[in-house]
């Protein structure tokens, strides 16, 4: 293999990688911040408890989300050198501001969660709470407008082969920032949902802290249901954009061969050796949802050289795997609230397994929208601008990448076995006791401090 | 003054402040195995820096940013030709970051995150410094920018005296701290260790100051032959005396450490002086192949634009990191992870 395949494998798996432990953070964040907003109005033991255990369970994920997220910022630099090069004057103001407003934020009051209960006032610790969520949002934001500039450059012009700022709010907010911004971060809720759900999901299965259980999981089922139905329309937003921006990619998802009016929108397929697709498709699906008329024409592959078209199964395929979980996901969360209504939902523990399912699957989807943009965008790195291949490190050999890879293989898996042995212990312990809690403060608020590494 | 000057110092500003902060959480992984012998006071080591490692960490992150989006082919030279050296950083930091958390979590593999935590802070204490090294010493740059030396080159035995040299600034900086946050016979063991390896440490910077006078005359000549050289000659000389008379006090840990922030400034200004107006000179190839500030630097309006934000929220990030240290302001104890 050489070097640009490996450059890009790595590049896929550890920003894929990243983007196991995003959600949860993003999303739990949200949990968080209610959880303690109720402790901060309620004061009451069994609402901290409840509190603190989303807390942990917040804070084992941020962790790993911060060591990975340090590759990324590094990887720019290390395997895609020509790129960086390109386009530093656009791509490294939003990163370094990601850093000074977003990062320095969620990581300064991240230690006051982790260490302050105890040191701050129960006003502080709630700020504090929503500060670390905000921060996190604010990350998102400004890495998807990196990643945006990208899907759609705007803002700039190319001056000795490089792209220069012409306009910031122009470059900022490009076309394609909108949809992607609310998509990505309406998942990533989502993904939150999933995670409070399926851990309530497992105990009332487990009949354990059944009253928690029962609060986080109306909660989660609810919010989770409106985001659910949201990540259609906000994904057909997307797709008007793509159609607009980058007709190419939206031919890969569909597999449009010839441009052409009445053009079918599948809902599952197979891209065959000759280019053809079998499956079960919608007739003028496509042509209807862009442009609301059959005859609409919908811009196909073939309108472009083949050294231009990204890999159109891969693309297909992890588009239209993300569209069909999506809609599993709406059903799974319907029926949970309407199983809740009829009182049914604790004894239906098929319902409570695909809720606990979820969790993986809203992550899988994630991962297959971003395989199917990215992907997609293909073979351009920044589309139109720059290619893929002209933007991997030219002097950086296949054998330098094995060894970081394998280096990352190995330690990224044993990172993942921790952290879910850490999840899942926190999650099998659960909240703590109120009245065991209340005691455990009292003695330690007394002289001698409690005994170091009891209880961890 | 140009907007790209003002961006060299505004860069050398976040690394400095980058190091002065993470560097003493750098510095007491690295102590970790030596002077923490109960768990007690591991605990307490960890909780020392357990609220602020990250934040420290952000100065690293919007560094390299503010390298990317200012000097891009510095960021992309550095990154992609120190490649190997670069990802040991990368998988020190990692390390660093989940051993931090998940060893509080997660009794049974508490040996595996030890371990981690002291590698994870090893081998980033080391490398910078060595990278450091290179970038003073200057290296091979072919005319597009890219690094054209091998991994072993940037081993040589100059790089290497400068890694071991910031290897134990940041450790009896990381003793400082320690000093500054333990108590009873932990606190004893850490105020010696702050004496010895800040004497190790003044053996190795008179070392290295000669090595640099003798081999890299660019850059002392640079530094002598500039106001603002001299000024950070005498900022470290006052660091070095002051660090040196609050040793001498009993309780002087707290301004020891102050002494050593200082001492930091004033390294990180003569070096950045050294190298101005190159920010990676050439070494075996043509001079116009060095890598000077108005060569690497972005266009007027990134530059521009970075400096409004800067000048906005650098401000607000020391707030409220300041707020994060009051919070956690004074000694701490054994059990203060717990919640
Ligand atoms: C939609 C959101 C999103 C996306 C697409 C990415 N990240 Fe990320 N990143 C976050 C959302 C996030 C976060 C929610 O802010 C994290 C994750 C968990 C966490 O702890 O913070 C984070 C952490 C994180 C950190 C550590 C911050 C710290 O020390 O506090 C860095 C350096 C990056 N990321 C960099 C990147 C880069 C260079 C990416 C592009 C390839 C990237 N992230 C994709
Ligand atoms: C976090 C979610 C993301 C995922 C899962 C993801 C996924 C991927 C995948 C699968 C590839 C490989 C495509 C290929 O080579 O065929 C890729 C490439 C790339 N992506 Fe992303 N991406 C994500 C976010 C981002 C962001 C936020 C940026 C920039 C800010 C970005 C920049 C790039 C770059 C520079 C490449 C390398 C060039 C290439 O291989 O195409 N990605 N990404
Ligand atoms: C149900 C109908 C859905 C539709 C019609 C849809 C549509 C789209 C489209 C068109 C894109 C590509 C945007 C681009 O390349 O610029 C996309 C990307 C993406 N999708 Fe979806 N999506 C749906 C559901 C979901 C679900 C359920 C999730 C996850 C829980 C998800 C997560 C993502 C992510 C993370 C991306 C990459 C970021 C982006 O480009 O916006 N999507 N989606």
């Amino acid at each position: 293999m050489d070097a640009l395949m490996l450059a890009r494998i790595q590049f896929a798996l550890t920003v894929g990688y990243h983007f196991i432990f995003v959600p949860i953070s993003i999303g739990v964040g949200m949990m968080v911040v209610l959880s303690e907003r109720r402790h901060y109005k309620s004061g009451i033991p069994a609402d901290r408890a409840a509190s603190n255990f989303w807390i942990k369970l917040f804070t084992a994920t941020f962790a790993i989300g911060v060591a990975t997220g340090i590759t990324m910022e590094f990887a720019f630099g290390t395997n895609w050198a020509e790129y960086s090069r390109f386009v530093g004057n656009i791509f490294g103001a939003p990163l370094a501001a990601e850093g000074l407003i977003a990062f320095a934020l969620e990581s300064t009051f991240l230690g006051v969660l982790l260490f302050g209960r105890k040191r701050v006032s129960k006003r502080f610790f709630y700020i504090s709470a929503w500060l670390v969520w905000i921060g996190s949002l604010l990350s998102a934001l400004w890495i998807l407008i990196a990643n945006s500039w990208m899907q759609t450059p705007a803002g700039y012009k190319v001056e000795d082969g490089k792209a220069v700022l012409t306009s910031f709010w122009g470059a900022a907010l490009n076309p394609s920032i909108g949809p992607r911004y609310f998509h990505t971060v309406a998942a990533a809720l989502l993904t939150g949902c999933f995670v409070v759900a399926g851990v309530s999901a497992y105990y009332m299965l487990k009949k354990r802290h059944v009253h928690f259980a029962r609060q986080a999981m109306l909660w989660a089922a609810t919010v989770g249901l409106v985001l659910a139905i949201a990540m259609p329309f906000l994904g057909h937003w997307g797709a008007t954009v793509v159609a607009e921006y980058q007709p190419i990619k939206m031919a890969a998802f569909e597999n449009v061969g010839d441009t052409q009016k009445n053009a079918p929108l599948y809902l599952f397929g197979w891209v065959n050796s000759d280019g053809e697709t079998t499956g079960i498709s919608i007739p003028s699906g496509l042509s209807l949802m862009l442009g609301l008329s059959p005859d609409h024409e919908v811009t196909g592959l073939n309108s472009v050289a083949p050294a231009d078209r990204p890999p159109v199964q891969l693309t297909f395929q992890s588009y239209h795997l993300m569209i069909a979980l999506g809609f599993l996901f709406i059903l799974v969360f319907l029926v949970a609230i309407v199983m809740h209504k009829l009182g049914r939902l604790e004894r239906a523990r098929w319902l409570l397994w695909a809720l606990i399912a979820c969790i993986p699957l809203s992550i899988l989807a994630i991962n297959m929208g971003w395989m199917a943009a990215e992907v997609g965008r293909q073979p351009w790195i920044v589309q139109g601008l720059l290619r893929t291949s002209d933007g991997v490190s030219p002097l950086v050999s296949a054998g330098e990448i094995w060894t970081t890879m394998g280096l990352f293989v190995v330690i990224y898996l044993v990172l993942f076995i921790a952290w879910l042995r850490i999840f899942l212990g926190i999650i099998k312990k659960g909240p703590e006791d109120a009245a065991e809690m209340l005691e455990a403060e009292k003695a330690s608020a007394g002289p001698a401090p409690a005994p170091a590494g009891a209880g961890r | 003054m140009t907007l790209a000057n003002i961006w060299f110092a505004l860069v050398a500003v976040l690394l400095t402040v980058y190091v002065i902060l993470d560097g003493f959480d750098l510095g007491a992984g690295v102590l970790y195995p030596f002077i923490a012998k109960s768990e007690e006071d591991k605990s307490v080591v960890r909780a020392s820096i357990g609220p602020v490692w990250d934040g420290n960490e952000v100065w690293l992150l919007t560094g390299a940013g503010a390298i990317f989006a200012a000097f891009p082919m510095v960021y992309a030279m550095t990154f992609s030709g120190f490649y190997l050296a670069i990802m040991l950083v990368l998988f020190g930091l990692i390390l660093r970051a989940v051993s931090l958390e998940f060893r509080h979590r997660d009794t049974s593999w508490k040996a595996v995150w030890d371990g981690a935590f002291f590698l994870g802070s090893l081998v980033p204490s080391l490398l910078v410094g060595v990278a450091l090294g290179n970038v003073i010493r200057g290296v091979p740059i072919d005319p597009q920018g890219n690094y054209i030396g091998t991994f072993l080159d940037l081993l040589n035995p100059y790089s290497l005296l400068v890694g071991v040299t910031g290897l134990f600034l940041l450790v009896q900086h990381g003793a400082a701290w320690l000093s500054v946050k333990s108590e009873g016979d932990l606190h004893d063991r850490v105020w010696r260790y702050r004496k010895v390896t800040f004497w190790i440490c003044a053996v190795l910077a008179v070392a290295t100051s000669a090595a640099t006078i003798l081999t890299v005359s660019r850059a002392s000549d640079n530094v002598f032959g500039s106001p603002v050289g001299w000024l950070f000659l005498v900022v470290f000389l006052a660091g070095v005396l002051y660090t040196i008379w609050q040793m001498m006090k009993d309780d002087g840990e707290l301004r020891s450490f102050i002494g050593s922030a200082i001492i930091i400034i004033g390294l990180a200004g003569i070096a950045a002086v050294g190298n101005f107006p190159e920010m990676v000179p050439a070494r075996g190839t043509p001079d116009i192949t060095s890598l000077t500030v108005e060569r690497a630097a972005s266009g007027h309006l990134t530059l521009l634009v970075m400096l409004i934000l800067a000048v906005i929220f650098v401000p607000v990030v020391l707030i409220y990191t300041a707020i994060l240290y009051k919070t956690f302001w004074g000694k701490t104890k054994a059990g203060d992870a717990d919640y």
